[in-house]
């Protein structure tokens, strides 16, 4: 399973790095960016299912 | 609550009025209604005014920046005028400016509230909200807005911008001009220019003193900060700082205090989240879903239809986030406040370009201000006079929250 952050619906609402920081970091401005090229590691799932559907924008994918 | 100067409203569909006593105290079931009756509401109050209530449409209008100005966002009798900046900066950058303009100055301020910058402000917070709660020692009835909520983003944002925190008052005074008495001021052109000369005239002060003792703080940040290599002007900083206090200050008071409100009527979800501190982040969510403070505003740049209503530039349109986030064909349950809703999409902090910009700070200062609260006082219920229950009091307009919460402390 990888996540993936779309930075151009990404708005910085945090909501990604505040559930999972094990797959998604903030840059300077506060906007998100996928850990580890998006590799969600094992047990992780069910967060970087979380982080997507608690995303306002709808900036977050998950490909299996 | 703001001096209602309105005839009383008689029919939400036609003539809706959001000073409107019924709307203060309670809005929820008058959006309810509109959802199923009138998704697109609108009055000609105001100059003529349009309501979406479905989150549909409230996001679409929010993603649409062409159509739509965030040149005035707060609605009144006043629209701009001659003297105030023009679109695409506004007189508040950038929460009343457009694209392109809009990301420009928006860039300059992201850094300063990103969520490291913010974690940083946590233990003075924490300190702070221990201070309050210090002072409330020993008493069995406090006020959980006037005691509590509302100083905490007051001494935050005070601090932020490196302002005396003994103007707390003042600010309160200012917010309470703008977001509340500005509303209905507007017919009376002199009174309303005298106040915003007077609240022009105490940031003008606080910009010399910073000029001329610089410090660590967001207004010389705004002073020194650089905009396609030129200064930004003086209207600029003055503008964001205005920007900062009021939407700043006012929004999160609300936040706590409705979420105090909230916990002080549910003794489960006291209990629950005194057991499970983990679900603390959800609850907070949860409060930020159910009881978002913030309705926006637009302005309607060039005609358009939205949900078959034709609206017309000029026009205005509020953006209520709250009715979004109480929608039940987005959430599950929307009329239902679950502390531990694991899939919460809200938008308490709007959506698209215009996302709070102080959210990671509102959400932190909310978060620690119910933990601390919840850690003194994990029972206390809302308070009574004479057997009956005491009166809480909602603020009026665009920002609604409580500003007087009798509780009942229980040893």
């Amino acid at each position: 399973m990888r996540v993936h952050v779309d930075p151009d619906k990404c708005q910085g609402h945090n909501r990604c790095y505040a559930l999972a920081p094990e797959l998604f970091d903030v840059d300077d401005l506060g906007n998100a960016v996928e850990l580890n090229d998006g590799v969600v590691a094992e047990g992780l799932e069910h967060k970087a299912r979380l982080a997507v559907a608690n995303c306002p924008e709808y900036a977050i994918t998950i490909t299996e | 609550m703001a001096a209602n100067r309105h005839a009383p409203v008689t029919d939400f569909a036609t003539d809706f009025d959001h000073t409107d006593p019924t709307w203060v105290n309670n809005p929820f079931p008058i959006w309810d209604d509109l959802r199923q009756t009138c998704p697109i509401a609108h009055s000609d109050r105001y100059g003529g005014t349009w309501l979406p209530v479905t989150h549909e449409h409230v996001s679409a209008i929010a993603y649409d920046t062409e159509n739509f100005t965030s040149r005035a966002v707060v609605v009144s009798e006043a629209r701009p005028g001659p003297n105030d900046l023009p679109a695409p900066i506004g007189i508040a950058p950038p929460i009343t400016s457009d694209p392109p303009f809009h990301a420009m100055a928006r860039r300059i301020l992201l850094p300063a509230f990103a969520p490291r910058k913010i974690e940083a402000l946590e233990p003075f917070t924490r300190q702070l909200c221990n201070d309050l709660l210090d002072e409330l020692e020993g008493k069995d009835v406090v006020d959980a807005a006037i005691d509590y909520a509302q100083h905490i983003p007051l001494r935050v944002i005070a601090k932020m911008l490196g302002f005396p925190a003994e103007d707390a008052d003042y600010f309160r005074h200012i917010i309470h001009l703008i977001l509340e008495e500005g509303i209905t001021i507007g017919e009376d052109e002199e009174e309303r220019f005298a106040e915003q000369q007077s609240i022009d005239g105490y940031f003008d002060r606080q910009i010399a003193d910073h000029v001329t003792n610089p410090r660590d703080d967001l207004t010389t940040f705004l002073l020194e900060a650089e905009l396609d290599g030129n200064k930004l002007m003086h209207e600029h900083v003055r503008g964001t700082m205005t920007l900062i206090l009021v939407a700043g200050i006012d929004t999160t008071w609300s936040a706590i205090g409705a979420s105090l409100w909230h916990l002080a009527q549910h003794p489960l979800d006291r209990k629950r989240l005194a057991a499970e501190p983990e679900l603390m982040p959800f609850a907070i969510e949860e409060m930020l879903r159910a009881y978002a403070p913030v309705t926006m505003a637009r302005m309607v740049a060039k005609d358009v239809e939205v949900g078959g209503c034709p609206m017309k530039e000029g026009d205005w349109v509020l953006l209520p986030f709250p009715a979004a986030n109480r929608d039940p064909a987005f959430f599950d349950r929307a009329d239902e406040v679950l502390i531990d809703r694991e899939e919460n999409r809200h938008s308490a902090f709007g959506l698209g370009i215009h996302r709070c910009l102080g959210s990671n700070l509102a959400r932190m200062e909310l978060r620690v201000a119910v933990e601390e609260w919840m850690k003194r006082y994990p029972d206390f219920e809302l308070g009574e006079v004479d057997g009956q229950p005491a009166t809480v009091t909602w603020a009026a307009g665009q920002v609604r929250g409580p500003r007087s919460i009798p509780v009942r402390i229980n040893a």
